[in-house]
């Protein structure tokens, strides 16, 4: 045995991208479990932004009705934004994005493992408690049950593509409103299709297209997403 | 490398760029005046009176050709975006940075003629339809881009970081067009659609045409000097624009 041979007998096996994004989102879950109270604050968001639109249009039944869906998911876009900073710009600050980036993992899944934790910790909760705010604009059976399952096809989507106007704004002056100026445009298809799925539901016609429009843009924006949010990670920490 | 071969890269550097550039401002700047002079002698004294929308509808001689050039414009700054981001030349991303500010103002054009259009023909500035909607968001997107560059100070990130957005933005605004065309269709029904205009006379087809090589050209010119004044500003420090500004002064 040669040396060489002896040396690439004990390096450790290649890193690979599943395990990328394991690690990853293993570690971007635990770090959100231990500060509760910040998942707790961007729920309430949520709630809050919602209990607002009917005080300010009235109580009218019917015009809550046809209100619900959108303000329902422009309420979650709101939320979905709101969070975005967590994102990558703790990790920037302190230097770990840094050494995640000189990590064996390639980047991309790496990116593609935080990504779905936040989903896990934040666009989740959101799909969870919006039938119960959808009840409150008289959303009934089917509605809530399409309302939920749109939420989860589509709240993923808005943080992989949060996730490269996240990337793109760190350490810049202004973040925050910069931040929602280049995100919420690339928002606009996951509304229309989002909240049109619940409104084909509420005057009688299937929502099948519209959710398979929301799936397809979910598998688009996984496959792209990380991609180009490790490329701007990698312009940002040059 | 052989000497038959035409060395395309030359003009990728700046340093030779600008003097070509302001060669070409002249040729361009010119074509686009006698051009534009030429649609609008079509379309306000060749062209005649539509039966059903009378005098207003000669916006449009303007109103089309900006909102084709808006989306052009986008989509070259975005080709000079993958450029700078694949050839890694600079010159490609002053391009893109040149272009936007051009690209938001026919965006804008393209806005404000259709509001004052839409005002005696709908009877409203504004409906939502498919293409005022996302004409609007076209223009945030422009309007993303350049506040991107503006809040990043190192040009070079700035760059990178720009072009990454103009071509998520390239890819959206397809899906941004039909999701909206789509969503508006389940909305409304009133409203008169632009797709179903009567048929044109060749006259003020020929004159839309006109204005639109006009604005083209237009674009290019004012490009090509925003570029100069982008090559000069981030290129102070070589010795070549030291040496022309000595020239210029002399």
């Amino acid at each position: 045995m040669t040396p060489l041979d002896a040396v690439i007998a004990e390096a450790p096996p290649p890193a690979g991208a599943w395990g990328g994004i394991a690690w990853s989102a293993s570690r971007d879950l635990k770090l959100a479990l231990r500060s509760k109270a910040e998942l707790g604050v961007l729920l309430l968001f949520y709630v809050i932004v919602v209990t607002l639109f009917p005080l300010g249009v009235g109580p009218e039944p019917a015009l809550l009705r046809a209100l619900g869906p959108g303000v329902l998911w422009v309420a979650s876009l709101l939320a979905s934004l709101l969070s975005l900073p967590r994102l990558l710009a703790s990790d920037f600050a302190d230097g770990t994005l840094e050494q995640i980036a000189l990590s064996p993992f390639p980047l991309p899944a790496l990116i593609a493992g935080k990504i779905a934790a936040h989903w896990t910790s934040t666009g989740l909760p959101l799909a969870v408690v919006s039938p119960l705010l959808g009840l409150q604009f008289g959303l009934r059976g089917d509605e809530l049950v399409v309302l939920a399952v749109a939420l989860l096809l589509g709240t993923p989507t808005l943080s992989l593509l949060g996730a490269i106007g996240a990337a793109l704004t760190l350490g810049v002056r202004a973040g925050g409103g910069l931040l929602a100026l280049l995100v919420l445009p690339l928002y606009v298809p996951i509304l229309i299709f989002g909240a049109g799925a619940v409104e084909a539901v509420c005057v009688g016609l299937g929502a099948g297209s519209q959710l398979s429009l929301l799936a397809a843009a979910l598998l688009a924006a996984g496959v792209g997403a990380p991609v180009a949010t490790a490329a701007a990670v990698r312009i940002a920490l040059e | 490398m052989t000497t038959a071969s035409i060395n395309w890269f030359r003009f990728a550097s700046p340093a030779s760029f600008f003097p070509l550039a302001g060669r070409l401002i002249p040729w361009f700047a010119t074509s686009a005046a006698i051009l534009a002079a030429v649609a609008l002698w079509l379309g306000f004294a060749v062209a005649p009176t539509d039966a059903t929308q009378g005098e207003a509808y000669r916006i449009i001689f303007i109103h089309v050709p900006a909102a084709w050039m808006s989306m052009f414009i986008y989509l070259v700054m975005a080709f000079w975006c993958a450029m700078s981001l694949t050839l890694n030349t600079r010159l490609a991303a002053m391009m893109a940075q040149a272009l936007a500010p051009t690209g938001a103002l026919f965006t804008f054009l393209a806005l404000w003629t259709g509001a004052l259009w839409g005002k005696p023909t709908w009877g409203t500035y504004w409906a939502w339809d498919a293409r005022m909607t996302s004409e609007l968001i076209l223009l945030f997107l422009y309007f993303g881009y350049m506040a991107l560059r503006h809040a990043i100070d190192d040009p070079r990130r700035a760059d990178r970081a720009s072009a990454v957005l103009a071509l998520v933005g390239a890819v959206n605004v397809p899906i941004i067009y039909f999701s909206v065309k789509w969503w508006n269709t389940l909305h409304q029904g009133a409203t008169v659609s632009l797709t179903t205009a009567p048929k044109m006379a060749a006259v003020m087809l020929t004159g839309m045409l006109v204005m639109a090589f006009a604005a083209w050209f237009y674009s290019i010119a004012m490009a090509l000097m925003r570029v100069r004044a982008i090559i000069l500003e981030r290129e102070k420090h070589t010795n070549w624009v030291a040496d022309a500004a000595r020239q210029r002064a002399q």
